[in-house]
């Protein structure tokens, strides 16, 4: 398993399948230039559809609607921007958009570190069975129970409130997992008794030992937690009705709805609605693809 | 941790013991509260609410047993919505792992996908949804859109992709597929370099070369991490929702062009007819579905290891 980190990536990859044909020399060249090719050619199809939304975010009306389309708008121009400050309230939903992932962050990360540590480093009746049913909980998918969860809102009539949009993003039964998995990997329990024997309660050693040890999985949870966040699309379909309360998804959806041909100002605001995650993956992109391949291999 | 004496019943425990486990309800008693309210009680009432004629208007809410598991039997548009989810599901997957093998396999050897490649091939993966629908339902525009632009140099006549949920549907396959293939490649690539290169050196002295080499021994040792990506690409294509919505729904949401898939379903049952009780069922079928899916990979996962 430990080479699974290699072989992502950095150099130590292993040597694969095509380590033993070392001697032919000419057939590997042309096979190494035609995987080269296909690689670049698959490059290309994976981000047309970036280069074509960004293009023709920089193009005035007329020239979204010519045809042939140009690749490279001819008379390049950031009107489309500056009207995402205007006609529809895209600050707005950018800022719903953080501060909705940003609470639903803390929250999670507050409960998944003190339950991974509860669940990890104490015993007491009914444990496993409380955990089993928390990460049971992970199986069943959250839209096949988002109708009770709906009425139940309704009832505290907290449809078209913050709340109510936040409320299912609060836990994480993976975050628990996650962090049990590294507070006992990471701290010993000579650590805790030597606390105790200092004479800090359970509650300093969770935030004077435990918090400040488990930053590094809760960097990790944190990112996942804020992009679950800022994805969601279905639930805050039904709880947000007002377009003060959208966010960035259901804002460029229903913007798209309303001005459904003009492609210069929806393309923007997809740019908009991207880029805090392409930003987070320029400079996280090694971490981001191992977790993302080590949590698929672990569970 | 210090030791816990095996003796039953809560009096058994010293005092220092007990505070212990005080500390620990209590510390789990907010997330407990949180997990009963927002998972596990919803989870048994959607069960609960599948027995009911529920408009979630007006109190009355007569039980009707299994009528509404009856209604869907009959009806043409929940079946319609399982044939298309299930096509998603599957077209999808198999396209997806058919096109990211010969890709994983072709970068194994001593080649590594290196960091710019990695990070175009990942880059659909995560960036989020919507935008990306809205910039591939721009590319699917029958009359301004590239794809009928680049088609039109092979002579094809300008196609409405969206418009019919017949061909829409493969409009959805194929972004879905661009979408996770970067995810199935890197998983792959991982699989594929763990199998430990004794294998291949035996193979070779075998006489094993290119295609043999793949079927018995690539693809055998490959089997678990395959059947994994398989397994969980079919749940989260079950789950499909998002696309649907912002790219096949008319101007204003109407729908008379979705492509019907189970959730959207559920969708138009429970949030615009308000049946309630009618949409738990489906809702209920759906979490049956993904169980079942569940246990495969369990099982699966169980019988590799």
């Amino acid at each position: 398993m430990r080479d699974t980190q290699h072989g992502i990536g950095s150099d130590t990859g292993l040597p694969g399948p095509g380590a033993s044909n070392r001697g032919k020399k000419l057939p590997e060249l042309v096979w190494s230039g035609a995987v080269q090719l296909a690689l670049m050619a698959g490059a290309i199809f994976m981000v047309i559809p970036f280069l074509w939304m960004i293009s023709t975010s920089f193009k005035p009306p007329t020239e979204v609607l010519s045809w042939p389309p140009n690749l490279v708008p001819k008379e390049p121009t950031a009107s489309n921007y500056v009207g995402l400050f205007g006609e529809a309230p895209f600050v707005r939903f950018f800022l719903n958009s953080v501060f909705i992932s940003t609470v639903s962050t803390v929250a999670i990360l507050a409960t998944s570190v003190v339950g991974g540590f509860v669940f990890g480093k104490y015993r007491f009746p009914g444990r496993d069975f409380l955990f089993l049913v928390l990460l049971a909980t992970a199986i069943v998918p959250f839209e096949s129970y988002i109708i009770p969860l709906y009425a139940r809102m309704v009832r505290w009539h907290w449809i078209n409130t913050y709340q109510g949009i936040i409320a299912p993003y609060l836990i994480m039964s993976f975050g628990i997992f996650l962090m049990r998995q590294h507070i006992n990997s990471t701290i010993s329990d000579e650590l805790l008794d030597a606390a105790r024997i200092d004479g800090c309660s359970e509650w300093r050693i969770l935030t004077s030992i435990v918090l400040p040890l488990s930053r590094s999985a809760g960097g990790a949870l944190g990112i996942f937690a804020f992009t679950q966040a800022w994805i969601a699309f279905m639930w805050p379909l039904l709880i947000a009705n007002v377009r003060e309360l959208f966010n960035m998804e259901l804002g460029l959806t229903m913007f798209q709805f309303r001005f459904s041909t003009d492609y210069g100002l929806l393309m923007a605001g997809s740019v908009l609605s991207v880029l805090p995650m392409i930003i987070v993956f320029v400079f996280l992109r090694r971490q981001i693809i191992e977790s993302i391949a080590l949590t698929g291999l672990k569970s | 941790m210090f030791e816990m004496g095996r003796r039953p019943g809560f009096l058994g425990y010293s005092s220092f013991e007990r505070s212990k486990i005080a500390f620990c309800y209590l510390a789990l008693l907010p997330i407990l509260a949180l997990f009963a309210i927002l998972r596990i009680i919803p989870i048994i009432e959607t069960f609960w609410l599948s027995l009911y004629d529920w408009k979630l208007v007006g109190s009355v809410r007569p039980f009707i047993g299994l009528a509404n598991y009856q209604g869907l039997i009959g009806d043409e548009q929940f079946w319609l919505a399982i044939k298309n989810t299930s096509l998603y599901a599957g077209a999808s997957v198999i396209l997806g792992l058919t096109i990211s093998l010969p890709i994983a396999v072709a970068l194994a050897g001593k080649m590594k996908l290196s960091p710019f490649y990695q990070a175009i091939y990942f880059l659909p993966f995560i960036t989020p949804m919507v935008p990306m629908a809205v910039a591939w339902k721009w590319i699917y525009d029958p009359r301004y859109g590239i794809l009928n632009y680049i088609l039109s140099f092979f002579g094809m006549q300008p196609i409405g992709w969206l418009i019919y949920p017949e061909i829409a549907i493969w409009a959805l396959i194929a972004m879905n597929v661009w979408k996770n293939l970067g995810y199935n490649i890197v998983l792959l690539l991982v699989g594929l370099r763990n199998i430990p290169a004794v294998y291949y050196e035996a193979a070779s002295i075998d006489g094993a070369a290119g295609w043999s080499r793949f079927r018995h021994i690539t693809f055998p040792l490959l089997k678990p991490i395959l059947l994994y990506v398989l397994v969980t690409s079919t749940i989260n294509a079950f789950n499909v929702f998002t696309q649907v919505y912002v790219m096949t729904l008319g101007s204003q949401a109407a729908p008379g062009r979705a492509v019907r898939v189970l959730l959207y379903d559920i969708y138009e049952n429970g949030f615009r007819y308000f049946r309630m009780g009618y949409a738990s069922a489906e809702a209920v079928i759906l979490t049956l579905i993904v169980l079942a899916l569940t246990l495969v990979q369990f099982k699966l996962v169980k019988s590799e290891a």
